[in-house]
């Protein structure tokens, strides 16, 4: 008699658990806004995510791809603006979501999204062509204090992520290099390969091509460590032989870019729990583990505090460059 | 000969009973989403992505390619019955073709359309085939200057020997440039014309203006002259079809020609839209004879029909060779290949055998069963022509906006679509050309890219343009297709003149 009671006490308790478990999950198709074009990073990203999430069953309601990529990811951002309070539209971003209003006018503020992870950095490296007389990395400074603004870095869009790491090195440096922005990161990476600029900042993924085939090489990473081992790339060598800029006597120590996921402002708790909870899962999934390793990018989840410190401090050391570049819009 | 070894096993691979089914879903999904203004290759292209996480990677591709050939097919439908482009690069087709369609030749103009589309799309997958390692060699010379110049040829072969007056070209053009410009410049990043407008950050979509202007623009003009299409009447015979297949080899010049610039377009990363205005326009300079074009001129179809396939298969080269896609729909493919776990670059070539020529191999097959599937269609399409303007006409209003709202799901630019469609019935009827508009559109901002990296890279100096051989010869050619054919009439009437004095 007993028993039953129990029993049943224990069933209630597992009924009424189950749905504490998942307080909240999506009941109509969740959007993945993506702020940038198809085939760019972010869309990769987001693509990654929803073939781990559906393979692995971690979210049930259908997910669309939504490419909002216009103004460099603005339009993504407004739109998350525009619908507050949605439970059911995920942005997925870089740290543009937090740098862009800085150095344009725009009319959202970072405050009208919430972040809910952050799961990889991508890593910077500086390249040149393979047949350059640089050698190491202080061979082309060196060669850009001789001769001001001649040496030509080329990168992916105007005071984004890569005219702010020039700006960077030139401000530790004191080197002056003539920045040109194309229009994306592969773009950049043949430009390199075809000789038409001196060097790039390229994340791994975007030259790892043309580094292959031995038209382009590293000079050196912007990382606290070596990157992870791997098989090697291009002849001998592999991405774990690329000296630190910081050993290569380049003191930046660090410069990596985060791949975010937000949510629009004012939604509930549960739901941005909901979201982490998946994102963490995402992380440990075969699909994941494979992303990371074919685009080189280091694993890093991050959610809640962790999170938002990361983002206070990248975004407190970028926006010093930007401010000594003269680049932040007038308030 | 090496490659022929490597593309005899492609066949190989690509030929097997699950490929070629794979390839006649694409075709026909394709067609579908090339029928359909705003819902083009691109879109179509994504929305499949999520389906081939479950598939090889070879068989993903051949999935993907497939439906962009049956989308490339598909866009010229709609231009040549009803002056609406289906996808961007099919816009210089309703030049001639929606001219020939309204004088009662429909099947002849789509079949037109589709054979040469046909003929083009293997031209460059021949090339790819053949020159597959010399081609990404030749991309890779293409530096901002080369760009800026390629652009420069596109619009100076394109409006050198406009039929209109230059005044109005003018206008037609600037315009176009205007429009380009707003949204955020890559170069600054400056965020110009948008009069603090969030819908306009990302700029005007080329392809809602197109619809609006020739969509809802033909429109307006078809309720003016009574509520029907001119000259519908046309008699549906697959006899006819066979007919203009026979008559076909009479272009060979126009083909040839156009096959050429398509190649070049798609390999040094042009992009199809670019090489279809670019051969219609030198079809044009070319032509000496027979009635104007933009009345339906056969060759009007051919050139940049022929060009827009063989830029379109070309482009994969590049994409593949470089990671340099040179075109939206190569672009979306690109993230795919990364997804699976393909790098782009010169070593595909080389770790991937299977898959690059498995996927060339399937050009061949997929694209000639796209000619097939697409010409079995014609009757029914040209067919449509027959339904009375009222039951179509406000389908096509439907057609148009979902189109336009596809695009970038923005309800803003449902208002844009008819805001142009006002403008494309304004232009015809005070005779402005509408294709200067779009051409600058499509090219405008890319040209500005390119001129201010080069001003950037020389220090403002011009001389960067003729700093190069390849440089030089592209800006000569551009500058004597702009100037040459006036200079022409100009002594040709100076000539005539002569014997009265």
């Amino acid at each position: 008699m007993t028993k039953i009671k129990t029993a049943l006490l224990a069933a209630t308790a597992v009924m009424a658990a189950a749905p504490a478990m998942a307080e909240w999950a999506p009941n109509r198709p969740v959007e993945f806004v993506v702020a940038s074009g198809a085939g760019g990073g972010s869309d990769n990203f987001a693509r990654t995510i929803q073939s781990a999430l559906t393979r692995n069953d971690i979210v049930d309601a259908p997910m669309v791809v939504l490419n909002k990529g216009g103004g460099s990811g603005a339009e993504a951002f407004l739109y998350a603006r525009q619908n507050a309070g949605d439970p059911n539209k995920l942005i997925f971003a870089t740290n543009n979501v937090y740098l862009l209003p800085y150095v344009a006018k725009l009319a959202y503020t970072t405050e009208d999204l919430q972040p809910v992870a952050a799961l990889a950095l991508d890593e910077f490296l500086v390249w040149v062509k393979a047949d350059s007389p640089y050698e190491t990395i202080t061979d082309l400074i060196d060669a850009a204090k001789e001769a001001p603004g001649t040496i030509v870095f080329g990168g992916s869009q105007s005071k984004d992520t890569d005219e702010t790491l020039v700006a960077l090195i030139e401000q530790t440096t004191g080197a002056d290099f003539r920045y040109v922005p194309f229009n994306g990161g592969g773009e950049v990476g043949v430009q390199l390969a075809g000789g038409h600029i001196a060097a790039n900042v390229n994340n791994p993924n975007e030259n790892v091509g043309q580094w292959q085939a031995g038209a382009v090489r590293p000079l050196c990473v912007f990382a606290p460590q070596r990157m992870a081992e791997s098989e090697p790339i291009s002849g001998e060598m592999g991405w774990h032989d690329i000296p630190t800029c910081s050993e290569a006597g380049l003191d930046i120590e660090s410069y990596q870019m985060p791949r975010t996921v937000w949510l629009p402002k004012d939604t509930d708790p549960e739901v941005v729990a909901y979201y982490q909870d998946a994102m963490t899962k995402v992380a440990e999934t075969p699909e994941w583990q494979d992303y990371l390793t074919k685009t080189s990018q280091t694993g890093a989840v991050l959610v809640g505090d962790e999170l938002a410190d990361f983002i206070q401090k990248n975004e407190d050391s970028t926006v010093k460059v930007f401010q000594a570049e003269g680049w932040t819009a007038a308030e | 000969m090496g490659n022929f070894d490597l593309l005899m096993h492609g066949f190989g691979v690509a030929i097997t009973p699950m490929h070629l089914l794979l390839m006649v879903g694409g075709v026909l999904m394709g067609l579908v989403v090339g029928v359909l203004p705003g819902l083009g290759a691109p879109n179509g292209v994504s929305l499949l992505i999520p389906l081939t996480f479950a598939l090889d990677p070879t068989s993903a591709i051949i999935l993907l390619s497939s439906m962009y050939w049956g989308a490339l097919f598909g866009g010229s439908t709609t231009s040549i019955l009803f002056n609406i482009p289906g996808e961007p690069s099919s816009v210089a087709t309703t030049f001639d073709g929606y001219p020939m369609a309204r004088k009662g030749e429909s099947t002849r103009a789509l079949t037109l359309a589709f054979m040469s589309a046909g003929v083009g799309a293997l031209t460059g997958v021949i090339v790819i085939t053949l020159l597959a390692g010399w081609a990404s060699n030749f991309a890779l010379k293409f530096g901002a200057p080369e760009y800026f110049a390629v652009y420069f040829l596109a619009f100076a072969a394109f409006i050198g020997m406009g039929s209109a007056s230059p005044a109005k070209t003018l206008v037609s053009l600037t315009t176009g440039l205007l429009l380009a410009t707003v949204g955020m410049d890559t170069v600054t990043g400056e965020i110009r014309l948008t009069f603090g407008l969030d819908q306009l950050l990302s700029g005007i979509s080329f392809l809602v203006v197109v619809i609006g202007l020739f969509g809802i623009g033909e429109l307006l003009s078809t309720v003016q002259e009574g509520l029907r299409f001119r000259g519908v009447s046309s008699r549906i015979d697959l006899r006819d079809v066979f007919k203009t297949i026979a008559e076909l080899p009479r272009y060979w010049a126009t083909t040839i020609r156009s096959g050429l610039i398509g190649i070049w377009m798609g390999i040094t990363p042009g992009g199809p839209t670019a090489a279809s205005f670019m051969s219609y326009g030198i079809a044009r300079q070319a032509s000496r004879k027979g009635e104007p074009f933009g009345t339906g001129r056969p060759e009007g179809i051919v050139a940049p029909e022929t060009a827009d396939h063989s830029a379109g298969s070309c482009a994969m080269l590049p994409m593949l060779a470089l990671g340099v896609p040179s075109s939206a729909t190569a672009a979306v493919m690109m993230g795919g290949l990364m997804i699976w776990g393909l790098t782009p670059g010169p070593m595909l070539f080389a770790t991937k055998p299977d898959f690059v020529w498995g996927l060339i191999a399937s050009m061949y097959v997929s694209n000639l069963i796209g000619v097939i599937l697409v010409l079995a269609t014609v009757p029914m399409f040209a067919a449509l022509l027959r339904i009375p303007f009222s039951i179509i006409g406000p389908m096509i209003v439907v057609i148009c906006f979902v189109g336009a709202y596809t695009v970038s799901n923005s309800s803003f630019d449902l208002w844009l679509v008819l805001l142009f469609g006002l403008v494309g019935y304004l232009f015809t009827k005070l005779d402005y050309p509408l294709a200067p508009l779009v051409l600058a559109m499509v090219l405008g901002h890319k040209a500005e890219n390119a001129f201010h990296q080069s001003m950037i890279l020389s220090n403002g100096s011009l001389d960067i343009f003729f700093s190069n051989t390849l440089v030089t010869s592209i800006m000569v050619i551009a500058l004597a297709l702009l100037v040459l054919p006036k200079t022409l009439q100009l002594s040709s009437r100076l000539r005539r003149r002569q014997p009265v004095e």
